[in-house]
């Protein structure tokens, strides 16, 4: 029992001593990190860092830029994969389980394998530097996931109430507002936070097609900050605060349904 | 009962979009692992198969590479499914200090991995770094490393990041797959006067086969794509020691401007990664009872 308690606290400090290490280095000067890389700062904590990374990068910018493509990604890909997994789980036929087959195959396939080619089509489509660009690849990328869990979810909602309202007179449009949509709503909220987490930290994308740092996303920012400050690590935790605060907030109130989202979509990725 | 046409339409945006931006490009990859292509002229040759071949045989990078993958994924998948299966056990009750331990284990896997990359650069740091403090101040100094930096250790010291952000996510969906076993279960076995070992190997191991494979498989994807890790804590130094396949690929693209070479190798990738993930189901369902 006490080893038990023991192991548990282990693990806590492990999770907790490196998230206070980033509070707290982000709160000192580059010197006082030098001298002494853990202690406290000598004379109280400053928000210099604060105040000139908002000075010295255009931090208002990468943030709209990461807040414009996750939200236009997440919405897309919800709306699009659940018109496809209504269409999948009504049609129950050749049609809708090769569309499902399709789609499933493409979790399978890790994005560095067909990255050379996406990159070379971007640059003819003219979408690098480009925030479209970089929402229309998300949408294809997170498709086959979204489908996935979705249509698991809506083939189990009962086939007696679009039987019904098929017999009312209702176009299949009507069904997928008025009854898909609604009723698979806690699977829907399940993806939309794990797309969220997936579309706010990706770096892959931004890294392959966006040069212009007036296109660039918070994590691309971020590892671009590596290379001007280098071994700074007050400067470069004060970007890793302000980079994961949204992501943070969310969690400290939302925690449930992150942990039943993320989850969601490891089981069925 | 008949289903309106209409239905059709439900596809075409989703569908649209999934085959340009995914499905044309994987096939493509195919098509340019057959070429010389180098990104950025018009023209490329057909060279046939020359391109496998070099990876096969050649290119003592590339196998550098594989090798790389497997101790990452190898240690990866040890530590991590140990510690989240074990831990899982512990925190399993829905009370309200495990509550709060499960969300913060889980914590780290909502970071970007940017984010976790700087976060255990600093830690890995030999002069500044809380790993070779901690050490000292244990007295073992001698385990201090450059833990980054020295090519021996350099990949196991990102196999250990890797585990410290996703753990907590692989503890949850044991949680819940223990979850689902019947409690009756477990009496029956106390009754009948199990050990606490009979009662783990027969009766909740079996049981959790289908979430230790859903662990397995997912880890051992997560650790093939582990790209951004590294990209970010070592960018595959210090001579190749933790270049993995996926950022080598990246490298052979986009700093040597080989593109139909880095296809091929994307090629051989994917058919890596599903052996592998094929294997393991396969190894891992035929141990599956049902009670």
């Amino acid at each position: 029992m006490l080893f038990r308690k023991f192991s548990l606290a282990v693990y806590a400090l492990l999770i907790l001593i490196p998230l206070l290490m980033v509070v707290l280095t982000s709160l000192k000067t580059l010197q006082e990190t030098f001298r002494d890389p853990l202690g406290l700062p000598a004379d109280g904590f400053k928000w210099s860092n604060y105040s000139a990374i908002f000075q010295e990068q255009t931090m208002a910018g990468y943030f709209m830029n990461s807040t414009i493509v996750t939200l236009f990604s997440v919405a897309l890909t919800l709306f699009f994969a659940s018109m496809i997994a209504y269409g999948i789980s009504r049609l129950n036929n050749w049609i809708g389980n090769l569309l499902f087959a399709l789609f499933t195959l493409g979790m399978m396939v890790p994005a560095q394998v067909n990255m050379v080619p996406l990159y070379s089509l971007m640059l003819d489509l003219n979408l690098t530097n480009s925030l479209l660009g970089l929402i229309l690849v998300n949408i294809a990328v997170t498709l086959p996931i979204a489908v996935f869990i979705l249509t698991g979810f809506m083939k189990t909602l009962p086939k007696e109430l679009f039987e019904a309202s098929t017999i009312d007179g209702a176009g299949n449009w009507q069904m997928y507002t008025k009854i898909a949509l609604p009723l698979s709503l806690p699977s829907l909220s399940a993806t939309a936070i794990f797309l969220f987490v997936m579309h706010w930290n990706d770096l892959l994308y931004p890294l392959l097609f966006i040069t212009d740092n007036a296109y660039k996303t918070l994590p691309l920012a971020l590892l671009d900050f590596q290379g001007q400050y280098s071994t700074n690590y007050p400067m470069l935790f004060t970007g890793v605060i302000i980079a994961s605060a949204p992501m943070v907030i969310a969690y400290v109130f939302l925690q449930r349904f992150f942990v039943a989202g993320m989850t969601a979509g490891a089981l069925k990725g | 009962m008949k289903i309106s046409k209409t239905i059709y339409l439900f596809f075409i945006p989703g569908l649209f979009l999934y085959s340009i931006f995914f499905l044309y490009p994987t096939v493509s990859a195919l098509f340019y692992s057959f070429t010389d292509w180098d990104g950025l002229s018009d023209t490329f040759q057909f060279i046939g198969t020359q391109n496998y071949e070099r990876a096969l045989t050649g290119d003592s990078v590339f196998r550098k590479t594989v090798g790389n993958n497997m101790k990452f994924m190898l240690t990866v998948v040890i530590f991590q499914t140990l510690a989240a299966l074990a831990f899982a056990l512990i925190v399993l009750k829905n009370t309200k200090a495990n509550l709060f331990l499960r969300a913060l284990y889980f914590f780290p896997t909502i970071l970007s991995s940017v984010s976790v990359a700087f976060i255990w650069s600093f830690i890995y740091d030999p002069s500044l770094g809380i790993l070779n403090q901690i050490l000292e101040l244990l007295r073992l100094d001698f385990l201090q490393q450059n833990w980054l930096g020295n090519s021996d250790i350099a990949i196991y010291s990102l196999a250990i990041t890797q585990v410290w952000f996703h753990a907590g996510q692989m503890l949850i969906i044991f949680v819940a797959g223990l979850q689902a076993i019947p409690e009756d279960l477990y009496e029956v076995a106390k009754i009948e006067g199990a050990s606490k070992w009979q009662t783990f190997s027969k009766v909740t191991w079996p049981l959790l086969a289908p979430s230790a494979t859903i662990v397995i498989a997912y880890t051992t994807i997560q650790s093939f794509k582990a790209f951004d890790l590294v990209f970010a804590m070592t960018g595959g130094g210090p001579n190749n020691s933790t270049e993995i396949i996926a950022t080598y690929i990246f490298d052979v693209a986009f700093r040597s401007y080989n593109f139909g070479y880095a296809s091929s190798i994307s090629v051989l990738f994917m058919i890596i990664i599903a052996t592998i993930t094929f294997l393991q189901f396969k190894a891992l369902r035929s141990d599956r009872i049902s009670y």
